[in-house]
């Protein structure tokens, strides 16, 4: 077996963390129970760990640990700036105003490897946030909170526009991808100082007909990026798969995805960026795995042709949707794993090929984050 | 001075005894103990410093009416709570 980092799991009743024993993965620690875990990430440059609760009654909470997740302390979360007097905030499609106010932290991300402290945050309702303390405290990000553009975002299928992916290049932490559901995919070179609304080539089929090709329109389930090819970003779309190899200038659509283009979750292979995987189901009125069947489909060279993987996955009445957050890849490049809105979690040893399974009793899933390298 | 008191939901996040405090209005009473407790301030209001969406302040059993700015009276000698908004079976 490739790697041995342990992987940490986000559920509606806590934060799960599995580890590799001489029989297989199986949970090692448990901590957050009762509490609503909807993300975890490993910052590799200190070996911390950070994980958010949603106390739904409390507000959203940030907390980190330095010694693998023994203890906890709560950190500072972000906070939306006072709302400018006489400010009239937008409606969503629900009529409900997009408030400043922070409802979800949907992404955190370090900085780079150049930028010891620095985290980066995205949030419903679709702000970005800035740390530069290790998330002590943070500043919202103007330039893109006040862009016009932005005002125009809207939600998915949550009420508020969600901004859920943050990709920093490895090769140059100023250069940043985010995706936002619903406004696509937008950039930074120069470190959140400007931003820009990515290029043509995704489409909405369920928008009229002149916004189905309007980038801002375009809701981007997830954003990966390769992390040694970093120009090649994958999108798992509410309408497909898209593929971009000039870091979101351009987007192209996979064509014929069976059983189905429509899900939530992308992971793409550290060093080959036309090897992906995807959690695929049927599409969007419905949210289940075609058939009844769970499978993972994975594509060796850049979505022309994918093999549908389940050995080793339920194939009988089994409904487990994956969402975004709950598919992930270390390291190595070989070991995955994912879990399900039904609370089960499998993880692979030999890149989809076959699967095992860690439990089918957890709590509903909301995220999967394997430990990075430093 | 006007007694507050926290929900004891609240206790296993950040601790909030009951005290008394100085203030005529909602916000002056939570301003005074937030003072001194910072950490209990983001569980109870948002961002914008409003009510929590699904908490709750009664003032001497009566429900706070002015959520945004936390505007009503509170008697010299009147009771403060701070609950979550439970509803639902």
């Amino acid at each position: 077996m490739a790697s041995v980092r342990r992987c940490h799991v986000g559920t509606r009743k806590g934060l799960f963390t599995i580890a590799r024993g001489a029989s297989g993965w199986s949970v090692s620690r448990v901590s957050f129970l009762g509490d609503n875990c909807t993300l975890a990430v490993h910052d590799p440059r200190n070996d911390s760990l950070l994980a958010t609760l949603n106390h739904g009654h409390f507000g959203v909470k940030l907390h980190r640990s330095h010694d693998g997740g023994a203890t906890w302390a709560e950190i500072g979360a972000p906070m939306y700036p006072p709302m400018p007097e006489g400010y009239v905030p937008k409606m969503t499609f629900s009529g409900k105003p997009i408030d400043w106010t922070l409802r979800l932290i949907w992404a955190l991300e370090p900085g780079g490897s150049d930028r010891p402290g620095v985290l980066w945050c995205g949030t419903m309702p679709g702000g970005l946030f800035k740390s530069e303390d290790g998330g002590h405290s943070w500043v919202l990000n103007r330039s893109l909170w006040d862009d016009p553009l932005r005002e125009q975002w809207s939600g998915g299928g949550a009420e508020y526009p969600g901004l859920h992916s943050i990709c920093v290049n490895p090769r140059d932490s100023d250069d940043i991808v985010i995706g936002v559901s619903t406004g696509g995919a937008w950039t930074t070179r120069d470190g959140g100082r400007s931003w820009r609304i990515g290029g043509n080539g995704m489409r909405a089929e369920y928008m009229p007909p002149e916004l189905q090709y309007e980038p801002n329109a375009q809701d981007a389930h997830l954003v990966v990026q390769c992390a040694t090819a970093p120009d090649t970003l994958w999108v798992q779309h509410h309408n497909g798969i898209f593929r971009s190899t000039d870091r979101a200038a351009s987007w192209g659509e996979i064509a014929d995805v069976h059983p189905s283009a429509f899900g939530f979750a992308v992971a793409v292979h550290p060093r080959d960026p036309d090897t992906a995987w995807f959690v695929p189901a049927v599409k969007d009125e419905k949210r289940y795995p075609a058939d009844g069947r769970v499978v993972v489909n994975r594509t060796r060279d850049g979505g022309k042709t994918f093999e549908t993987l389940a050995n080793g996955l339920p194939q009988e009445h089994a409904y487990d949707l994956v969402y975004r957050h709950a598919l992930d890849i270390d390291d190595s490049g070989e070991v995955l794993a994912f879990g399900s809105t039904t609370g089960s979690l499998w993880v692979s040893e030999n890149a989809g090929d076959s699967w095992q399974t860690v439990s089918l009793n957890l709590p509903p899933i909301h995220c999967v984050r394997f430990e990075r390298a430093g | 001075m006007p007694t507050l008191r926290f929900t004891d939901n609240i206790q296993r996040h950040v601790e909030c005894p009951t005290r008394e405090v100085e203030g005529a209005r909602v916000r002056e009473v939570l301003d005074a103990y937030f003072h001194t407790n910072t950490r209990a301030r983001s569980y109870v209001l948002d961002d914008q410093g409003r009510l929590r969406e699904h908490m709750s302040i009664f003032i001497n059993g009566e429900q706070l009416r002015d959520r945004t700015h936390l505007t009503d009276p509170v008697p010299a000698d009147g009771v403060v709570d701070v609950i979550q908004a439970l509803s639902g079976g």
